[in-house]
């Protein structure tokens, strides 16, 4: 503990107050280290605004949420019609709710974007792993609060889609039914569901979604945020001060940004609110409008958007797959063998592992293996930081091949987002599966492919020009 | 703290209070967990239900609801019935082999999986992942159904499709054929659904 203060004589009443409260509690010293000397890379570009974006989406969806909470029933008999209560008869409830699904599709939006930068810019990479695992635990909570929250207006949509959701657990071999069950709380989706669902997207995801942001925010401000450049700018410091000669304190500099973007940002959110509060279909799904009837599935079902990729790696999880999983299965097993320089001992384990993992992927379903593709699709983030092998962080500095290759990942992660949300056609799920196999052979293969090319010199300090 | 040596003894009982106290956490979970399963009401909502079937003429289906799961009956046309053996080889498991003491009871182990040629009785519900395929009765080539179509049901969700026997098609996300629930005839025209008592 620091030493007791005292203020000096003759200071004011604010001044005293401080001090009084720096000698029980460090507010001055938080201030400092996260906001007025915390040194940010002064070469930021437009992608680094989305962090502040999404804690100000976070905010609002808190606020927001905590206002429809007075006004809504978990009650599978009550919510639909409490929810269209909230729209009709609450004073200004329309704009609460509409903020709220909203502020869903604008949260995923920031969060997408707020991830792309950072595999672009190579953020994820030492010393930042676990920002980027934290990040990640905050994408899966999030894809949790979604899709729990679509339950609750109990609509068509809100209700098949749980059904398929949890559905898919109950493809796990052996244990999967009783898990779904579990989950369900009874042998269909219905009141106990919608229930406990509200009981996690209220507060048990929040709670959890709250731990991680701040874990998210600790674990930066300790290692520094990254910039375009992917250079340290800790690694140049001023020798008289130790301030990195290539950072500004986050507060003013950062924070007037920040506030003139979140402007900016509330300017096309309202508009959304107040002129597209469906977004055309996919922020609000049409049939949500018609309440849940567990006899008839709407004639096309598709979940909110932002889990269409995901979706659609599903639906591309055919019989078919499974056995193009099992020569690229085979094929990867042959290459380790042939070409990887391993002693026999591993050798022999590599055709064991991939002759089990073939009687595997031929002994369980297509529609186990689909879940485990969907799931993997998320997971698979996690491992970015050791998958990525390549000597710069940036792609600035990364051969200009890469750089198309990461735009291909997008083109077909764009892909697999429209046709999810398509009806099924033989067509496009083909589209699919290759889109599925080029978003797993980027991470899977990122070993390899990140080290292969020329790189350009990275620069000693950021590349900046004042303006 | 580094410079302290050990306490091997006080080491060796902080380690086994603390696995004593996880061994308690575990067992306060169970009840917890176990609020998670279906709830006496919920388990008790699964009486039979008893259907008229006089009134659907051939070619129509009745939805019926058992469970809170929807319950097909289908009247099937001489035409619809005689179609149903020669798509065998497009079929998935077209003799409902496949996991046939859950989905097909074994008065319904025939081609029609019926205990009347004439009535289809199933559970609507995809054995994918639970959506409610739609009728698509008629025959012909449809948008989302190949060209040789001979009447049946596609699952909008992930886009299975069965045959006017329930039956899964080949190469399709459902790995089975639709749930033949127990079921019984109390006489011509009255169906009871949920038991299958043999007479």
């Amino acid at each position: 503990m620091a030493e007791f203060q005292t203020a000096p004589t003759g200071a004011g009443t604010g001044q005293k107050l401080l001090t009084w409260i720096d000698n029980r509690f460090p507010l001055s010293k938080l201030y400092q280290d996260h906001l007025s000397e915390y040194y940010a890379p002064k070469n930021f570009n437009i992608w680094y605004v989305f962090g502040g974006l999404a804690t100000l989406v976070l905010v609002m969806q808190i606020l927001t949420g905590i206002f429809l909470t007075m006004h809504y029933k978990p009650d599978a008999a009550k919510a639909f019609e409490s929810v269209e209560y909230i729209m009709r008869d609450v004073p200004w409830g329309w704009l609460v709710r509409y903020m709220h699904s909203t502020g869903a599709s604008a949260f995923f939006i920031v969060v997408y974007l707020h991830m792309f930068r950072g595999l672009i810019y190579g953020s994820y990479r030492k010393p930042r792993e676990l920002v980027w695992l934290f990040g990640c635990g905050i994408f899966l909570c999030l894809m949790a609060e979604a899709f729990m929250g679509y339950l609750l207006p109990w609509g068509q949509m809100s209700y098949w889609g749980a059904q398929v959701i949890v559905n898919l657990f109950s493809a796990v071999p052996f244990i999967g039914p009783d898990l779904s069950l579990l989950i369900r709380g009874d042998y269909v989706v219905g009141d106990a569901t919608l229930n406990r669902f509200f009981s996690f997207h209220v507060i048990a995801v929040p709670l959890v979604l709250l731990g991680l942001v701040a874990a998210h925010i600790i674990a930066l401000h300790e290692v520094g945020s990254n910039n375009p450049d992917g250079v340290e700018i800790k690694a140049t410091k001023n020798e008289k001060t130790g301030l990195p000669l290539d950072g500004i304190p986050f507060h003013p500099y950062f924070t007037v940004h920040d506030i003139y973007v979140a402007a900016v940002f509330l300017f096309i959110f309202s508009a959304v609110v107040f002129f597209a509060p469906e977004g055309g279909g996919y922020f609000l799904e049409f049939n949500n409008f018609i309440e849940a009837n567990p006899l008839k599935t709407p004639a096309h079902i598709a979940p909110v958007w932002y889990f269409t990729p995901y979706y659609s790696m599903l639906r591309a999880t055919t019989d078919l797959m499974v056995y193009v999983f099992m020569a690229v299965v085979g094929l990867a097993a042959v290459l380790a063998i042939l070409r990887g320089g391993f002693g026999s001992a591993v050798k022999i384990g590599i055709a064991v592992v991939a002759v089990v993992a073939v009687a595997l992927l031929k002994t369980f379903d297509a529609k186990f293996w689909g879940v485990v593709v969907m799931g993997a699709a998320v997971i698979i983030l996690f491992f970015l930081p050791w998958l990525d092998r390549s000597p710069v962080k940036s792609i600035r500095y990364r051969p200009d091949w890469h750089k198309y290759l990461y735009a291909l990942f997008v083109i077909f992660f764009l892909a697999l987002g429209y046709l999810g949300s398509q009806p099924p056609s033989a067509g496009g799920n083909y589209i699919s599966q290759i889109g599925t196999l080029v978003y797993f052979g980027f991470f899977l293969l990122m070993p390899w492919w990140s080290r292969i090319g020329t790189f350009k010199p990275v620069p000693e300090r950021v590349t900046f020009s004042a303006h | 703290m580094s410079e302290q040596k050990i306490d091997g003894g006080k080491r060796t009982w902080i380690i086994a209070s603390g696995c004593a106290g996880a061994v308690g956490a575990g067992f306060v979970a169970v009840p917890f967990v176990s609020s998670f399963q279906p709830s006496e009401r919920a388990r008790a909502a699964g009486a039979a239900v008893e259907v008229d079937i006089g009134g659907i003429k051939p070619g129509e289906k009745l939805t019926v609801e058992w469970r809170g799961k929807p319950v097909w009956i289908v009247r099937r046309t001489p035409e619809q019935l005689a179609e149903l053996p020669k798509l065998d080889p497009l079929l998935a498991d077209p003799k409902s082999k496949r996991n046939a003491d859950e989905l097909t009871p074994e008065y319904a182990r025939n081609e029609g999986r019926s205990r009347k040629p004439e009535y289809l009785v199933v559970v609507g519900i995809c054995t994918h992942l639970g959506c409610s395929p739609s009728d698509k009765f008629v025959a012909g080539p449809q948008p989302s159904l190949p060209d040789n179509w001979a009447g049946g049901f596609l699952c909008p969700c992930h886009g299975s499709t069965f045959d006017m026997a329930g039956r899964v098609f080949k190469d399709k996300p459902a790995p089975d054929n639709l749930e033949v629930p127990p079921h019984m005839y109390l006489s011509d025209s009255r169906l009871l659904i949920g038991e299958a008592k043999q007479a």
